[in-house]
């Protein structure tokens, strides 16, 4: 299953990667997103899957009952997962505020109308 | 955006959704759960009573500013860091109760961590959200 | 014991950071308490100085980066007891006239602080025991240069000549770092002591000619020899205290000081000795006939200056005894004179106002004391008996006659350079003080003890070397002989050394000297004297060069910095993408064993699901479908999560696609439809640096997932969980137990995360648009 799950994070970073690419602001969050699955999917990939078998000790016994999942990178991408929503969030509002002083989202008029703006304010 | 259906679920849905994030933080160290998704589903409660009732009215059901609550638990994490230093042990060293309690096992400061974790990851999740919702 | 010469290094930086304070709150007596430092550390040196003498180093050490073989330690042994001397004997004259030159300046503390450093950074330099303790001091002379040259930055040519003597300094600087650390390795060791002993090693090593070259290129940057010449006579728009210490007498010296320091170690080659004869030649006829169509006393001086170096220059290359010898004395006479004539035409230019020597003229009957101090050093200085000049010209032309290889050569150039120093001599110590009355006349005012002692002194210095050199060469120069050599001989210096060749080149010398002092005049009325000439050679490629560095960096800047932020991930994208596909190429190769795919339907469709929604996201037009699409993806990605033993992660996962859902249903509405802008061309391209990322990556999982996991690590955790962290849910016990650092890391980032949005939205209410 891992090899078709390697095709998954590829697709999902080539995705990501052209959505990051545009000249229109409002994809990259898009673009974002997905890469933040791209990399947390690659994380659990490369660190072998375990199907069914959560990293959990059994109530009533003491050592762990091998083999379970791998919990190392389950533990970083669960940070991953919530840091990637704040900077989700983040880039939600920032690309907002933007669109809003700009009157455009594209990239290539920003640089410009930008200046021009900021010399007035 | 005013839903009827929503509106009246949610109010029987707050209580269940919050009790429900206690119980998550309070058995993750043994069961899935933990201050990381517990803190989510306050904030997803919070969110969608927002949703359903405005801004005005999710802020006062809260009652406390989302930016306090994450202050608040960035300051318990730090906290329960902290404490190990007065028994002169390292940093973030876990402590624990010799006392077993009921649904959480053992009580100690990684507990006391986890709970700055839940109160910080719901602050920052309803402070972006109600920030937002006021626009 | 050796603790004072720590003390001695540091208590100049301590006085420096005094100082300004010191002439802020008590005016009158700063001016006073400063010259007493240097004076109490040369009586200090002197204490030592007998047991120096004697052949006995005094060491410190400190360990600095022990790793690396690098100590804080000094060294002081005969040569850097005489430059150690020289350093804080003119600086206490220094420290004496600069408070009467610069009369109520307020920036006179400033002065004195970097005056201060760099005194203590001078003699940091010449008692380093370790080559990367020298190079700091080195360095640090080099910033109080750059410092005091640039004193009055108000005047843009101060500034520039600043600059200019900073950058030239430290270009050379740099090659002495790298010279330095290739000394280290040939050798083994940085320290002085034990390298000063391994010179054969250290000349047979195939490194040795690119160690010589860096080295040779520190020292003649600082030493201002050809052609890097042109910073010194820029440098003269410093204070003329500046250029008396540091431009003449010590820190130009410091790269003859190096020379000297490294003799035993890279001395006694061929390449050593035509590098230096030649570059020294050159310099030495360059800066003695720059001199002369000179008008302005300071830029005589310090073209003169120059030509010493260069004569010091060339004397260590021929390398013999007598060399040396003729070095170590040439070196303190010539730091007396100049300092005396540099700090008399300070004194020209305070009470006459001018340092135009074609308007000065008859000065001695105003300022006699002034005129007795420069007429003293301009005899040494030209080489009359019985002054000390006199001696070190004989010494220098008998060690050019006796030298093996180009003697005549050598011979020859040691006499031009001495001819038109005799002129340079005239003109700086006898025209404006003996010569005819101005037209129209200088109304000078007489200048007071202050500003003629300072001068005097080292010039009757000068007269009382000539009158005793014996008890000056044993106690002085023969240990500092004793170092360039690395074996001590008998140095015994006299005034009169018998009728010979050498005497009557002496005398030709001054004869000479005086007829084309006395051709002078109608000589320079034909050729255009130019008070600067930075429009050829060496000056000239610096100008071009300097001009061309920010012209290149903009365009370069321009070129990389697009503002666009698709450039910059496409550059750094590509950049990944090639290196890992050559190191894939080039090492393993493509994968061979893969597990072959297996799983249920249910697993499959997970998966094509999830493609499906990212394929989806970039193709649709509509906001609303791609917020559903990436919906799609998370929940996929949660499913993944749960099929395979991540019910936290996929908790998480859920919860987050939850609200990320309700924070795009809030914001979306006040976002920019999709538009298409970019041309099908470019989007072909992207698609390309898409593609090209999405495969390396699959590669790369395909390529990690064929090799073993060595699983400790997991193991580890599972094992510790219930034991070390009292829970058995191993990833919460990660997080909040064994990696809590790195959890409260994390929402530390969340925590900024919320702030940075909430300043965003609150920003726009405080500015009320």
């Amino acid at each position: 299953m891992e090899s078709v799950l390697a095709v998954v994070i590829g697709g999902l970073y080539a995705a990501g990667m052209y959505l990051m690419v545009r000249r229109s602001i409002v994809k990259m969050i898009f673009g974002l997103a997905l890469l933040g699955n791209a990399a947390n999917l690659l994380i659990f990939t490369v660190g072998r899957l375990t199907r069914g078998r959560p990293p959990h000790i059994p109530p009533d016994g003491v050592v762990p009952d091998l083999p379970l999942a791998d919990p190392v990178p389950q533990a970083l991408i669960l940070t991953a997962i919530v840091i990637g929503f704040g900077v989700q969030a983040f880039a939600l509002v920032l690309i907002k505020r933007v669109y809003q002083t700009v009157g455009s989202d594209d990239q290539d008029q920003m640089t410009l109308e930008n200046q021009e703006r900021g010399g007035e304010s | 955006m005013h839903s009827l259906i929503l509106a009246t679920a949610i109010r029987l849905l707050l209580p269940l959704m919050l009790l429900f994030s206690l119980f998550l933080l309070l058995r993750g160290h043994n069961e899935p759960g933990g201050g990381f998704v517990g803190g989510l589903v306050v904030a997803a409660a919070f969110a969608l009573y927002t949703l359903a009732h405005g801004e005005q009215e999710g802020r006062r059901m809260l009652r406390i500013d989302p930016l306090r609550l994450v202050a608040i638990g960035l300051l318990v994490a730090l906290l329960s860091g902290l404490l190990p230093l007065l028994g002169g042990l390292p940093f973030l060293t876990a402590l624990w109760s010799s006392l077993p309690a009921p649904v959480i096992g053992h009580a100690g400061t990684p507990l006391l961590f986890d709970l700055g974790v839940y109160l910080l990851v719901a602050g920052m999740a309803l402070l972006i959200i109600f920030n937002l919702m006021e626009e | 014991m050796n603790d004072m010469l720590i003390a001695i290094v540091l208590s100049g930086f301590l006085a420096a950071l005094a100082a300004p304070a010191l002439y802020h709150f008590f005016p009158r007596w700063a001016g006073r308490l400063c010259p007493l430092l240097p004076l109490a550390l040369f009586a200090c040196l002197l204490t030592v100085a007998g047991q120096v003498s004697a052949g006995t180093p005094l060491i410190f050490s400190l360990p600095w980066i022990p790793s690396l073989g690098i100590s804080f330690s000094l060294y002081l042994d005969g040569l850097g007891l005489l430059f150690a001397l020289l350093v804080t004997g003119i600086g206490f004259l220094v420290f004496l006239y600069t408070p009467a030159y610069m009369g109520n300046d307020v920036r006179l503390g400033r002065l004195t602080g970097w005056l201060l450093a760099f005194m203590a950074a001078m003699l940091g330099t010449t008692l380093a025991g370790n080559l990367i303790t020298l190079f700091v001091f080195w360095e640090l002379t080099g910033i109080c240069s750059y410092m005091l040259i640039g004193f009055d930055h108000e005047q843009e040519e101060a500034r520039r000549a600043a600059l200019q003597a900073i950058l030239v300094t430290g270009i050379g600087g740099l090659a002495l770092l790298a010279g330095f650390i290739l000394l280290g390795n040939i050798s083994g060791t940085m320290e002085l002591a034990e390298l000063l002993g391994g010179g054969d090693i250290v000349r047979a090593h195939p490194l040795y000619l690119p160690a010589l070259m860096l080295v040779l290129a520190g020292a003649f940057t600082k030493s201002a020899q050809f052609p890097y010449h042109f910073w010194l006579p820029s440098a003269m728009a410093a204070p003329t205290p500046v250029s008396a210490y540091l431009h003449s007498a010590t820190m130009v010296k410091l790269g003859i000081y190096l020379l000297a320091r490294l003799s035993p170690v890279l001395g006694g080659t061929e390449a050593w000795f035509f590098c230096l004869t030649l570059t020294g030649g050159m310099t030495l006829l360059l800066g003695a006939g720059l001199a002369i169509v000179r008008n302005d006393l300071k830029q005589i001086l310090a073209w003169s200056t120059v030509a010493a170096l260069g004569t010091l220059t060339l004397l260590l290359g021929l390398g013999s005894p007598l060399a040396a010898t003729a070095a170590m004395l040439f070196l303190p006479v010539h730091a007396l004179y100049k300092s005396a004539l540099f700090l008399s035409a300070g004194a020209v230019d305070h009470g006459a106002g001018t340092r135009d020597i074609s308007r000065l003229g008859g000065l001695a009957r105003s300022m006699p004391w002034v005129a007795a101090a420069a007429g003293l050093a301009a005899l040494s200085m030209a080489g009359m008996p019985p002054l000390a000049g006199f001696i070190a010209k004989e010494l220098l032309y008998e060690a050019n006659v006796q030298t093996q290889v180009w003697s005549t050569a050598v011979t020859a150039i040691a006499v031009l350079g001495s001819v038109l120093t005799v002129t340079a001599a005239l003109l700086a110590g006898y025209l404006p003080f003996f010569g005819k009355r101005a037209d129209p006349p200088l109304h000078p005012h007489p200048v007071d003890a202050r500003l003629w002692l300072p001068a005097l002194l080292p010039a009757l210095a000068g007269l009382l070397i000539g009158l005793f050199p014996g008890y000056f060469g044993r106690w002085l120069v023969a240990p500092a002989v004793a170092s360039i050599l690395g074996n001590p001989i008998p140095v015994e210096l006299a005034l009169w050394h018998g009728i010979n060749p050498v005497l009557w080149l002496s005398l030709a010398t001054l004869a000479s000297g005086l007829c084309i002092f006395a051709l002078r005049s109608p000589l320079t009325a034909r050729l255009p004297i130019r008070e600067r000439d930075g429009v050829w050679g060496a000056e000239r490629l610096y100008n071009v060069l300097l001009d061309l560095l920010p012209r290149f960096s903009s365009a370069v800047t321009n070129r990389l910095q697009s503002g666009r932020l698709r450039y910059y991930l496409m550059t750094v994208v590509g950049v990944t993408v090639s290196l890992l596909a050559y190191t894939l190429i080039n090492t393993s190769g493509l994968p061979s064993n893969l597990p072959r795919p297996d799983g249920g339907l249910h697993e499959w469709l997970t998966a094509f699901v999830i493609l499906a929604g990212a394929l989806m996201a970039t193709v649709t037009s509509s906001r609303l479908a791609a917020v559903a699409a990436l919906g799609t993806v998370g929940y996929g990605v949660a499913l993944i999560y749960i099929l395979f033993g991540a019910p936290d992660l996929a908790m998480t996962q859920f919860c987050i696609e939850t609200l990320s859902i309700i924070l795009f249903v809030l914001v979306l509405h006040k976002l920019p439809r999709f538009t298409q802008f970019s041309s099908p061309l470019s989007r072909l391209r992207d698609l390309l640096v898409a593609l090209s990322i999405g495969g390396i990556m699959m590669l790369l999982v395909l390529l990690a997932i064929s090799q073993p996991l060595p699983p400790h690590l997991k193991n580890w955790f599972l094992e510790q969980s219930l034991p070390a962290g009292h829970g058995r849910n191993v990833v919460n016990v990660i997080l909040v137990d064994f990696r809590a650092l790195d959890t409260l890391g994390e929402i530390t980032v969340l925590a900024v995360a919320a702030l940075g949005v909430y300043g965003l939205l609150k920003n726009r209410d405080g500015k009320g648009t």
